[in-house]
């Protein structure tokens, strides 16, 4: 099968030693919309970086499409358009210039690149700003204009580094629909992002990255099924006594909310049984945290732990000798 | 080339040209008035009382001089300022992730220094007329050495913004090396009003070259041999050229 992006072993060394990436495997089907999750500093866009030519690799190798990146790097490059997490557009030029003018560096005639220039910023709704400097721009309107930059060369790839970062849910929820919508017409697309509700919403497959390693790369659906524990916030009609809390495990949040861990083996009928028959109604029920938030942290605060007793038992070993 | 490259190519110096335009009264009218004032004290109120230089009154000495002056500064100006500015806020990362070759990004940059460059120095000659009769002995040098002067600076200017880390960075080596280069280069006197030590040192000085060939075009006198010179110029636009093509092919200063 060939994969959009085929990684083995990649290793990148910064030249003050940090270790950014430690032999990472990954393969992205192509078509699908592939989420790439991890702590700041966990090696996310050192890893977007070798891929789009921006970070020198220290080993290992890159495919996109069957093409080798260091030996066909510019076939690699044509396939993939990058949005950064970082503004990095001229903010004196005009978002029709901005535009434009990639789809120019990318080899596209001028007629056909102010084509596409109309075509997607009328998509991401910057038509009516396409004069004006960018730098007058909100938050929100750079980053779809990085979205509309990285689009104008028609990449098979597009890489979506924290795409909606600062911007209102509102736009997030339409940048979610162009995602989803392009991704319909064929084009592979890898998201980081720290909206995990986000990776949930788009995404069918998803790698977590910490300390530069590949901690987990699975369905978010078989991902989802590993949580043994839920936790559900109940709002109560009257504020709950010590008795109702001891019977249901439960804490309580304010005043009359209460927060239950609930295991995958129990049933939230046995929950609400109880509740009733403390004599309590229950007004309105909700989860505390997005589930793959919660999965999240547990997965990552895990592999804290063995890192750091990996580096304890290490320092004692160097002690000892 | 192929097409892509083709189109790439005509893309950045679209822009670069642009951008320079756009701001043409930080581009062309700094120098303009610059150099008028340099024909004005240099030429005619202190040059009326100076007398002949290599066989010509001196206004008319230093017009190659300072148009050359001009076109080196603004060249080096041009690369360094727009290299750098494009690295420093990011948007160098737009050609980076491109398929151009780094060879057609280097020749964009260098073309739009190029245009800046030589615009300047027409403007400066323009001004030059009325202070002075222009005299020109051999059109084709001065094109082929105002050109090949223009990309040797530009070629300068995109190492020192390659390696540049911070705004101090660029503006150090135009300070203490690009302009006592051109000041002891030969722009405003003939070497041979120099000790014969001085004159051996002078010689070392690359910009002696260009501006001496440059005046040689106009009024067909010269400190130097051309023909070294031309060699000389040459061997530095090979020389810089390969640099900045491996500096920019490593992503050295530029890629982590």
């Amino acid at each position: 099968m060939q994969y959009a992006i085929d990684i083995k072993n990649l290793v990148k060394t910064y030249k003050d030693g940090t270790q950014a990436l430690k032999g990472v495997d990954l393969k992205v089907e192509a078509g699908e919309i592939f989420a790439l999750l991890g702590p700041n500093g966990a090696g996310k866009s050192t890893l977007i970086g070798i891929v789009s030519s921006l970070v020198n690799s220290t080993s290992g190798e890159v495919k996109a499409f069957g093409k080798d990146l260091i030996k066909d790097r510019t076939a690699v490059k044509s396939m993939i358009g990058l949005v950064p997490q970082e503004f990095n557009f001229n903010m004196f030029e005009k978002p029709i210039d901005i535009v434009s003018n990639q789809a120019g560096f990318y080899g596209v005639p001028r007629k056909v690149a102010l084509e596409r220039t109309e075509k997607y910023l009328k998509q991401l709704q910057l038509w009516d700003k396409k004069d004006t400097v960018s730098r007058g721009l909100s938050g929100g309107m750079k980053r779809r204009l990085m979205i509309a930059r990285a689009m104008v060369n028609e990449p098979r790839i597009l890489i979506l580094d924290e795409p909606t970062a600062g911007v209102d849910i509102e736009i997030r929820r339409s940048m979610w629909t162009f995602v989803k919508q392009i991704a319909e017409q064929g084009t592979t697309i890898i998201l980081t992002t720290h909206y995990l509700e986000e990776a949930e919403q788009l995404c069918k497959n998803i790698a977590i990255i910490d300390h530069g390693e590949i901690v987990k790369n699975t369905t978010i659906k078989e991902l989802l099924t590993t949580m043994d524990i839920e936790t559900f916030i109940f709002d109560l009609d009257k504020t709950p006594d010590k008795n109702l809390l001891d019977s249901l495990d439960a804490r309580v949040r304010d005043g009359n909310s209460i927060e239950v861990d609930v295991p995958k083996v129990k049933n939230l009928n046995s929950v609400f049984k109880q509740i009733d028959a403390a004599g309590y109604c229950v007004s309105s029920m909700r989860n505390k945290a997005n589930r793959l938030e919660e999965l999240f942290v547990k997965m990552i605060e895990h592999n804290t732990d063995q890192n750091t007793s990996k580096q304890n038992s290490l320092k004692a070993q160097g002690g000892k000798a | 080339m192929n097409a892509v490259t083709y189109v790439g190519i005509k893309t950045l110096v679209r822009k670069e040209i642009n951008r320079i335009v756009r701001i043409w009264t930080q581009t062309f009218l700094p120098p303009a008035i610059t150099m008028t004032l340099y024909f004005v004290i240099f030429g005619n109120l202190i040059g009326s009382r100076i007398g002949q230089m290599g066989g010509f009154d001196y206004m008319s000495f230093i017009v190659p001089g300072l148009v050359m002056m001009a076109v080196i500064t603004t060249s080096y100006g041009n690369m360094v300022s727009s290299f750098f500015g494009a690295k420093f806020s990011k948007h160098i990362e737009e050609l980076l992730v491109s398929p151009m070759p780094s060879w057609a990004i280097l020749v964009g940059y260098v073309s739009g220094s190029l245009f800046r460059g030589l615009t300047v120095g027409l403007i400066v000659t323009l001004i030059s007329v009325f202070f002075t009769e222009i005299k020109v002995h051999n059109v084709w040098i001065i094109i082929s050495t105002v050109v090949l002067t223009s990309v040797v600076f530009s070629l300068a200017g995109f190492i020192n913004a390659a390696f540049a880390k911070k705004f101090d960075d660029i503006a150090i080596i135009p300070t203490f090396v690009l302009t006592p280069l051109t000041y002891l280069g030969g722009v405003f006197y003939s070497i041979s009003l120099l000790p014969e030590f001085w004159q051996k040192v002078s010689l070392i000085n690359p910009v002696l070259y260009m501006v001496n060939t440059f005046r040689y075009g106009f009024l067909g006198v010269s400190d130097i041999n051309v023909t070294v010179a031309y060699g000389i110029i040459t061997a530095f636009v090979l020389i810089l050229g390969f640099v900045s093509w491996y500096i920019l092919h490593k992503g050295i200063g530029l890629r982590s």
